[in-house]
């Protein structure tokens, strides 16, 4: 939890910082004002191009999943268009702090995380692309460990290739 | 311009359901256009969802979310006529705001 607060003030810091350049540089095109767009310096560039579920969960909360079967995931077993996966993730584990979609054969693997404050309930919808046939694993944060579940995807057509 | 996003939240119960849906490209930088040039990568990185000044989902994007995102989340402690800000920022630092009323 500290770590958590550790990062809002820094984000916040980062924030007033970006938005400030932003202003002041005239580059960024922006639509809204400066101080409500959301700040992305804390967006994790490492965890996001790293190949492979274990290293990417290590690179992304430095410890390794468990499995977990109360865990529930809603997604096709066939998807024809691999641009296009639902994928839901649900649990019923305790104080949930964040929840991460990995696709396995993506290039990267990590295809979006999510921080779930107190307030929120452990439900993430969110459509995926998807290479090839593939495994789908949905890490959940909960009591500050990681635990894990997966289903395979048969994509028919692949969503990543030109 | 319109938004860039449409959302709609609902309230029922406790629980306040949030569906939004965000007009963006999210070009991964994998693939080629017609004439075999790499189209770069345009993605939505961070898109918060927040209430009464505190963010409630935060979700962290990748170039493996589809085109036009979409995203449903829930949570407690809103109730009906409060407002939602919604807003995104992409690896351009193009970036965009709404409000949303719940119903």
């Amino acid at each position: 939890m500290t770590d958590q607060r550790r990062r809002g003030f820094l984000k916040g810091m980062l924030g007033v910082g970006v938005a400030g350049f932003a202003l002041g540089s005239g580059i960024v095109p922006l639509r809204v004002e400066a101080a409500t767009a959301p700040d992305a310096s804390g967006w994790p560039e490492k965890a996001f191009n790293t190949p492979g579920v274990d290293e990417t969960i290590a690179e992304l909360y430095g410890m390794e999943a468990s499995e977990s079967d109360q865990i529930t995931m809603d997604l096709p077993t066939i998807a024809q268009n691999g641009a296009v996966v639902p994928v839901t993730v649900e649990t019923t584990l305790p104080n949930v702090t964040g929840i991460a979609l990995l696709v396995a054969k993506n290039p990267n693997a990590l295809a979006a995380y999510f921080d779930i404050s107190e307030g929120a309930l452990p439900f993430i919808s969110n459509r995926l692309k998807m290479a090839e046939t593939t495994d789908v694993v949905a890490v959940v944060i909960s009591d500050g460990k990681a635990y894990k579940a997966t289903q395979n995807v048969k994509v028919t057509v692949g969503g990543c290739g030109g | 311009m319109a938004s860039s996003i449409r959302v709609r939240a609902v309230q029922n119960g406790d629980v306040t359901s949030l569906k939004a849906l965000v007009r963006h490209p999210m070009d991964s930088g994998f693939v080629k256009d017609s004439e075999g040039n790499v189209i770069p990568p345009h993605f939505i990185k961070v898109l918060t969802i927040s209430h009464k000044g505190k963010d409630v989902v935060v979700a962290n994007w990748g170039p493996a979310v589809s085109k036009d995102p979409f995203l449903e989340c829930r949570f407690k402690g809103a109730k009906k006529g409060d407002e939602l800000t919604i807003s995104w920022i992409d690896n351009e630092g193009e970036s965009d705001s709404t409000t949303a009323t719940i119903a």
